[in-house]
């Protein structure tokens, strides 16, 4: 059995003639200690998938097992990264972790709880801002809370909802190699969502592109054979990165053409006969 | 890390930040580049003033001369040309008896100003003299198990004011009390949310004056056996009451539109619901409670003079009603007088609340 597994899961939003499918026929398994990387386009389902797996979302049909036991609300076993930080702004840095420690380690002592803190806050390189508030911190910082607040409650497996979406490209590369450097200590199982290619397949040991919703699935899966510590300078000239990222690319933009191609109703176009602008602003010397 | 505390962050920390601008002035501090700051913060502000002034003054002079042309006629139509002339010398004269009743200049409000405050000290040194002879006497009765002599005369100007304070400080109270608990309530429950709106709605435009006759029946009938006078009670509790809807329903608003985030977040913590509550929620819903409380108290204070002024409790209130029943020769300059220590008193409760919730809230707002 896997580690986490999603049997044939269908989730609609709204009642009666309002309904949309969102998410339709998802199945997916995951291994423990595996890096899986979902790709999609934004709008594509990709947050309620992730609220569905970590338990703030219920699935009107199928059923989610994590560890073999049915996912019914949120569990400290499944971290969660928010795509927005979602940190509490009137909570320093320290106080943002420790609230999430406290509730997690509720038997511990508090010395030990604050040490467990100041590691991890550490760990993600802030402690000379660990008494900021969140309005003070740059995003990257912001998104650097939210690691250290997921990863201090030593969940089994975390979630990351496009984690990285909101920084620029140089924060962006940073902290892909932070979050992969602090997977790589203790192989956490871990779920990234993404809507960005090279960073799945950069992250990754798998890349599964879901086809965008409503009624949104998963396509078939990539797996990324490249040998890890993955270097990104390299990554570009290595063939395998190439094929891949590819391949990848090729199925996505054939949805958005399937897609697109489907939304094409025949429009008829009134007929017209061009102008004859030349005449009326014709240039006279 | 230490934080240095200048006069100009604390003005401006109060919600007076145009004050910083004087500070700039007399210290020579000021730039090339600050002089057109200072010339709309302070000049045009003072400037605005003294014509304000000027026109109060204009104004004054012409309701004057029309009242005493209007009496100088009047005594011609009904007792001859005679009776005019000594009218119109009495009234140049300025004698008391004939001098026409109408908005005061504003040299007469300033006279009176500073005769109510003469009148003050007249009253503290008889109330400390009071005192001083009813020590010895005071401390026996209490040996004995008997109620002390308490200075009985007539309360100065100051002593309303602060009787005033007293009354609406415990209105607030009051406000706070029953507003923030119930607007958490009626924000997390849904169905408490339907059970309370019609009420809500229903009395929140309610006036003073009914809220007034209702506490009065009420409160009335349970102090029913009680010798104390029951003035002070019945208005706190009428200002309170009149003036709790504004937090109650502010509470209640930013309670239940919490972000969905935060929520999110309690949830993936698995937070318990008081932890949530107070974790989450309240902090959350704090920027919106004080600006409902902000509120509240400038609704506390303005309708205080008008519940003072039917309950017969001492303050400003009962204060402007008696000096416009007394109808003295400068009572309406101490009307005057009255208004703008209202109208100043005011503002500053609003500057009071604006840093308590900057001390309290993450949420920093400037002053408007």
């Amino acid at each position: 059995m896997a580690y986490l597994e999603l049997n044939n899961i269908y989730k609609t939003y709204g009642q009666g003639d309002n309904t949309t499918e969102v998410l339709s026929n998802i199945n997916l398994s995951i291994e423990e200690g595996e890096f899986v990387a979902i790709v999609g386009f934004t709008g594509s389902g990709k947050t309620t998938l992730v609220n569905l797996i970590n338990g703030l979302l219920e699935t009107t049909k199928g059923e989610i097992r994590f560890k073999g036991k049915r996912v019914e609300g949120t569990s400290h076993e499944r971290g969660v990264i928010f795509q927005n930080y979602s940190l509490l702004p009137w909570l320093t840095v320290e106080q943002n972790v420790y609230m999430a420690v406290k509730e997690v380690f509720s038997k511990e002592p508090k010395p030990v709880l604050k040490q467990l803190v100041a590691d991890y806050v550490d760990m993600v390189g802030l402690t000379p801002a660990i008494n900021k508030r969140p309005k003070e911190l740059s995003g990257g910082m912001r998104q650097r809370v939210a690691v250290a607040r997921a990863l201090a409650m030593k969940p089994e497996m975390i979630i990351m909802d496009e984690p990285l979406g909101a920084l620029d490209a140089l924060t962006r590369g940073n902290l892909q190699d932070e979050i992969l450097n602090i997977w790589e200590k203790d192989k956490r199982t871990a779920l990234l969502i993404t809507n960005d290619v090279d960073e799945g397949i950069y992250m990754a040991d798998r890349i599964i592109p879901l086809r965008p919703g409503p009624k949104a699935t998963l396509g078939p899966e990539f797996k990324i054979d490249i040998e890890r510590p993955r270097d990104k300078t390299e990554l570009n000239d290595n063939l395998n990165f190439k094929k891949t990222r590819n391949a990848i690319i090729e199925y996505l933009m054939d949805i958005g053409n399937e897609r697109k191609s489907e939304a094409k109703a025949p429009i008829t176009l009134p007929e017209l006969e061009p102008k004859n602008f030349v005449d009326r602003f014709e240039l006279k010397f | 890390m230490k934080q240095t505390i200048t006069l100009g962050k604390v003005t401006k920390f109060v919600g007076l930040g145009f004050l910083s601008t004087f500070k700039d002035l007399f210290t020579g501090k000021l730039e090339k580049e600050d002089l057109q700051n200072f010339l709309r913060k302070i000049v045009v502000p003072i400037a605005s003033v003294f014509l304000f002034i000027g026109l109060w003054h204009m104004g004054a002079e012409s309701l004057y001369n029309t009242e005493a042309e209007f009496k100088i006629q009047k005594a011609l139509r009904d007792q001859g040309p005679e009776a005019a002339e000594a009218m119109r010398e009495c009234i140049a004269l300025g004698d008391l008896s004939c001098r026409p009743n109408t908005l005061p200049s504003p040299a007469q409000v300033w006279e009176s100003y500073k005769s109510l405050l003469r009148d003050h000290q007249i009253i503290s040194a008889d109330k400390a003299e009071f005192a001083d002879k009813t020590a010895v006497l005071n401390q026996k009765r209490l040996a004995e198990g008997k109620e002390p002599i308490v200075y009985t005369g007539r309360p100065s100007f100051v002593d309303q004011i602060f009787r005033s304070l007293k009354t609406v400080f415990a209105g607030f109270l009051l406000a706070f009390l029953i507003a923030v608990p119930l607007g958490i309530f009626i924000g997390l429950s849904p169905t408490l949310k339907s059970a309370f709106n019609w009420f809500i709605q229903i009395f929140k435009p309610v006036s003073p004056v009914v809220w007034y006759l209702l506490v009065f029946m009420i409160v009335k009938t349970l102090l029913i056996d009680s010798s104390e006078d029951s003035s002070f009670t019945i208005s706190f509790i009428s200002v309170g009451l009149c003036s709790m809807w504004a937090t109650l329903v502010n509470t209640a608003m930013g309670v239940s539109s919490v972000d969905k985030d935060y929520i999110n977040v309690a949830k993936v913590l698995k937070l318990g619901a008081f932890q949530k509550i107070f974790k989450v929620v309240l902090p959350s819903s704090l920027p919106l409670i004080f600006t409902g409380l902000k509120i509240t108290l400038s609704v506390a204070w303005m309708v205080l003079i008008a519940i003072e002024l039917l309950a017969q409790s001492p303050g400003l209130g009962l204060f402007v009603w008696e000096e416009f029943q007394n109808g003295a020769n400068d009572s309406n300059a101490k009307i005057i007088v009255a208004m703008f220590v209202i109208g100043i008193i005011g503002f500053l409760l609003d500057r009071l609340m604006l840093t308590v919730q900057n001390m309290v809230s993450f949420n920093k707002t400037e002053a408007i």
